[in-house]
């Protein structure tokens, strides 16, 4: 897989529209990040003139109580991704954690006991991902639909048809309340916590310098004492015990939980990412493009929710913003190419 | 491990015997794994081998083995098309759509109708993805959506349900020719053709080369993004079949039909013996996939386990699948590197 992987890679793919990086300051505005910046921008100014309240507090705290799990799991799949890797089994994951979680309390244990032996599995179905991936060298995409399948289907064995109720009402009310004093849902401060720890992380320390280093050359990253595999397995068990916790945080948010919650979110958390400007070869993305992503994609959805557009025909939004998202970086060289081309016939 | 298992880069005449004895046994391996499932359970439960059960069988595996044929095509490619599902649901939409209307349209008409809807959508991501140079992933992923999105501003809500859909149409979902559902027979004969195509026709050995090697296939003439194109228009064009096929087999449609089928193929496929990451791989392996996956499926429910084990069991055997696959091209890759000393760099 290592060795497949950087043949994959066109040297033209890239989300920065500046390469070449000729100093002009003004470049620097043309990033990727920038456009999404824009973009939030038009987002919240589209919201505001359907709805004269869009800019109201209270509707942040329902874009960030509606985005929260999917925004978490988004951090540690950008890490993956950076690696070159990809982790289909996170919503899976997050099913999984709330179905121990809900089986064990339905079985009398504690609720505190039930969340960390949620995160416990969140710990081992992480580990799986990254020992067949690392350990064994077998495809991400491959290995982590197969866990898909596998950690969905452990969940149905465990709590199908049932669903788990009863929680207790001081935990699952923050679910639904902002933090007190503020209008910012616990789930969005989790997130954006988490995020400055991952900005960090990606962008300022060795480690981060290392994940990008695999996600653009593995073999030479590997030669230049970059422990490849290792950050690998942990990176894969990163995500799935942040997914386990967010399922903790979608089970106390529902109040209930049955075999089937999330079903289907794997491929909107790697949309969101791969909107956030991170290449899905490795080696490109930022943190805040991510978190700039989650906000675009919140506020879009919030708003065309509040004008009754159904939720399937929002992801034309979704699938028209990513689809620009790759286009448009690749589409200056693309023209170019086809002019090339046209000349040389001519 | 792409590479190895790629008849074109096999050096001599005495592996490319073994590679393609190999190969063989791989699609006689899924089948003896069939036989061998069906067999044990109709030990446990005659009934399974009523000519009835096994008319489900086939009806219950066409679907995505027919998905599966286009899937394999573009996999080979080493790129990958998630916007199959979404295919199926909006052709069966707007084919119902159609009859409701007009419900004296000649059935013919609905299937050439669904095709061409599947052409169209296949050939979006075959131009993106080539003329923008795009990963495919993205795109089809981005397609998923706004097809998805399309399909919910043409549903807007509404169910097509039996009484608008002609009974002649409906027929070739249930009836059946010597005992074998229609449906079987046209994705036998889809499968045959395909299967045959992919042996025979240089510009489908082309695929195989673009996927062991995509700088090299172009360096050695192949029109890379020709065959590209064509591969994604004929998984359009198969998708949008399967989704007439699914509006004659259940009789209905919403807006949710062929959700999830996208992943369902993929794994059926990797069952199947084809690489991920393209160039080996065959049409026949990929339906015999499918065949597999959905007779354990329709055994565990014969055996009376209960349904919640399905997913687990095809998760597990979706990684058993990859990791023999892996150890089967590591120790041919040894046997070809003991045979042959010159050639190590396979």
């Amino acid at each position: 897989m290592t060795s497949d992987l950087p043949t994959m890679t066109p040297v033209t793919h890239s989300h920065s529209v500046v390469e070449n990086g000729n100093g002009a300051p003004w470049r620097a505005l043309l990033r990727w990040e920038s456009a999404l910046v824009v973009v939030l921008i038009g987002a919240l100014v589209f919201g505001s003139s359907e709805s004269p309240n869009f800019l109201n507090p209270t509707n942040f705290f329902y874009i960030g109580m509606n985005m929260g799990e999917v925004a978490i799991m988004a951090l540690p799949l950008t890490l993956v991704i950076m690696t070159g890797e990809i982790d289909l089994s996170v919503a899976s994951m997050l099913g999984l954690s709330g179905a121990v979680m809900g089986y064990l309390f339905s079985n009398g244990w504690s609720i505190w006991l039930a969340m960390a032996a949620a995160l416990v599995v969140g710990v081992l179905g992480g580990a799986v991902n990254g020992l067949l991936v690392a350990k064994v060298g077998l495809p991400s995409i491959a290995v982590t639909i197969g866990t898909l399948a596998l950690f969905r289907g452990i969940a149905e064995i465990l709590l199908a048809p049932r669903t788990v109720t009863g929680f207790p009402s001081s935990l699952t009310t923050i679910g639904v309340v902002p933090i007190p004093g503020t209008q910012i849902a616990y789930s969005a401060a989790i997130f954006l916590g988490l995020a400055v720890v991952a900005g960090i992380v990606l962008h300022a320390t060795p480690l981060g310098r290392a994940l990008v280093a695999i996600g653009l050359q593995p073999e030479a990253a590997q030669f230049s004492g970059i422990r490849v595999n290792r950050i690998k397995i942990w990176l894969f068990v990163l995500s799935g015990v942040v997914c386990a916790f967010a399922g903790i945080l979608l089970t106390l948010k529902n109040a209930s939980v049955s075999y089937d919650a999330g079903t289907g979110l794997e491929l909107n958390v790697v949309a969101i990412v791969l909107f956030g400007g991170v290449s899905i070869f490795g080696g490109r993305g930022t943190v805040i493009g991510v978190v700039l992503a989650v906000a675009i994609v919140g506020a879009l959805q919030q708003a065309l929710t509040q004008m009754n557009v159904q939720p399937e025909v929002q992801n034309i939004v979704i699938g028209v913003l990513l689809l620009i998202s790759v286009v448009i970086p690749n589409g200056g060289e693309a023209i170019r190419r086809i002019r090339d081309r046209a000349r040389r016939h001519a | 491990m792409s590479v190895i298992t790629a008849p074109a880069a096999a050096p001599t005449e005495r592996p490319v015997s073994r590679l393609e004895s190999l190969l063989r046994a791989r699609e006689l391996g899924i089948a003896l794994a069939i036989l061998l499932v069906f067999g044990l359970t109709t030990l446990n439960n005659h009934a399974f081998a009523r000519v009835a059960s096994i008319q489900q069988l086939l009806i219950g595996a066409a679907l995505i083995a027919l998905l599966g044929v286009g899937e394999t095509l573009v996999i080979v490619t080493r790129n990958v098309d998630l916007s199959v599902g979404s295919i199926v649901g909006l052709s069966a939409y707007i084919v119902g759509d159609l009859f409701k209307y007009h419900h004296n349209m000649p059935v013919v008409l609905g299937f050439v109708v669904a095709i061409a809807v599947g052409a169209a959508i296949g050939a979006i991501n075959g131009f993106v993805t080539t003329v923008a140079r795009v990963p495919s992933l993205v795109v089809t992923l981005a397609m998923l959506y706004i097809v998805r999105g399309v399909d919910g501003l043409i549903v807007n809500g509404k169910t097509i349900d039996p009484g608008s859909i002609p009974k002649a149409f409906t027929a070739v979902g249930y009836r059946t020719l010597f005992g074998i559902p229609w449906l079987a027979i046209i994705v036998a004969v889809v499968v045959a053709t395909a299967g045959y195509a992919m042996r025979s026709f240089r510009s489908s050995r082309d695929l195989y080369g673009i996927g062991s090697n995509p700088d090299a296939a172009v360096l050695a003439g192949i029109p890379a993004g020709r065959r590209v194109f064509t591969a994604f228009l004929i998984s359009g064009s198969l998708a949008g079949l399967a989704g007439a096929l699914f509006l004659a087999l259940h009789a209905q449609i919403d807006v949710s039909g062929g959700t999830g089928y996208e992943l369902a193929v993929v794994a059926a496929v990797v069952v199947g013996g084809v690489a991920i990451f393209g160039g080996s791989g065959t049409v026949l392996g990929a339906a015999l996939g499918a065949v597999l996956l959905n007779t354990i499926n329709q055994a565990l429910v014969a055996s009376r386990i209960s349904a919640f084990w399905n997913g687990a069991i095809a998760g597990g055997l979706l990684l058993v699948a990859i990791a023999f696959d892996r150890w089967l091209s590591l120790r041919v890759a040894r046997s070809l590197q003991s045979a042959e000393g010159a050639h190590r760099d396979l």
